[in-house]
């Protein structure tokens, strides 16, 4: 049953993130963007099989409630029309295709020829919402408390950017 | 057959490589950055499987952590590419080659 799901939301997940970068149908960013809200939902998915409960909730929270509605609001903002076609540059389409698919074989390989990275593969963890906040506070307070910084300076900075006189 | 670590990982490598095209091939500002949160949300879906499969939960914090910056990585690259639209009234990769030699 877990097996049969996996296979749905790794297929929804490939078919939704290869509809983002390429999709025969439309060119318009705002699908592009509900695709990427479908990829998060289906990937959250993934981390439910895989127990971590917080992290679905949190991606879909952050991914799809915060991230993709700021893409639409810029978006929307910029107004941008649907890229006409023009004429692909076919060399760059070709070069870019070749580099690409030889990165995915390596990928692949590496995973393959590498049995050591699981020694058993029965899964043990629990990824509940209490051990996760207990290790977050006790082991790594200080990358917590940094954090909270590097928001507060992506606050200022993104109002410093958008001020209309940039100079 | 069974589903196990291998294949979490390779869903991951194929999701970071369809992020990987769309960064080379597509030509839409927005559609890049688009395809750079696809790149991470792979690397995300690695680190889960192997903190779940390795019994650490450092992975989970791991991840906890990147979901953060790349929230805010987002807010200031579009904040980013509003301030370029509206200096040279285009979202296009082609049309800023300012820096080209």
């Amino acid at each position: 049953m877990q097996d049969l799901f996996f296979y749905l939301f790794a297929f929804l997940t490939l078919l939704c993130g290869l509809l983002v970068v390429a999709n025969p149908f439309s060119r318009n960013p705002v699908t592009s963007a509900m695709f990427l809200v479908l990829t998060i939902v289906s990937l959250a998915g993934l981390f439910v099989l895989l127990h971590a409960f917080f992290l679905a909730a949190v991606q879909i929270l952050v991914y799809a409630g915060a991230v993709i509605v700021l893409f639409l609001f810029v978006i929307m903002l910029l107004d941008l029309k649907g890229e006409q076609r023009r004429k692909a540059n076919r060399f760059s389409l070709v070069t870019g295709v070749i580099s690409v698919g030889a990165i995915t074989v390596i990928f692949i390989k590496t995973i393959f020829e590498s049995h050591a990275t699981a020694t058993d593969t029965t899964p043990v963890l629990e990824g509940a919402t209490q051990p996760l906040g207990r290790m977050l506070f006790n082991d790594y307070v200080l990358p917590f408390e940094i954090l909270s910084v590097l928001l507060l300076v992506a606050m200022v900075g993104v109002i410093l950017l958008s001020k209309k006189d940039l100079r | 057959m069974h589903v196990g670590l291998e294949h979490y990982l390779v869903v991951s490598a194929l999701l970071f490589c369809l992020g990987l095209l769309g960064v080379v091939l597509r030509r839409n500002l927005l559609v890049i950055y688009m395809a750079l949160e696809l790149m991470l949300n792979a690397a995300n879906l690695a680190l889960v499987a192997f903190s779940r499969f390795n019994g650490h939960l450092d992975g989970q914090v791991m991840v906890f952590f990147i979901i953060t910056v790349a929230a805010a990585e987002v807010a200031v690259g579009l904040a980013l590419i509003v301030a370029l639209y509206r200096k040279r009234q285009t979202a296009r990769v082609e049309d800023l080659t300012t820096m080209k030699l």
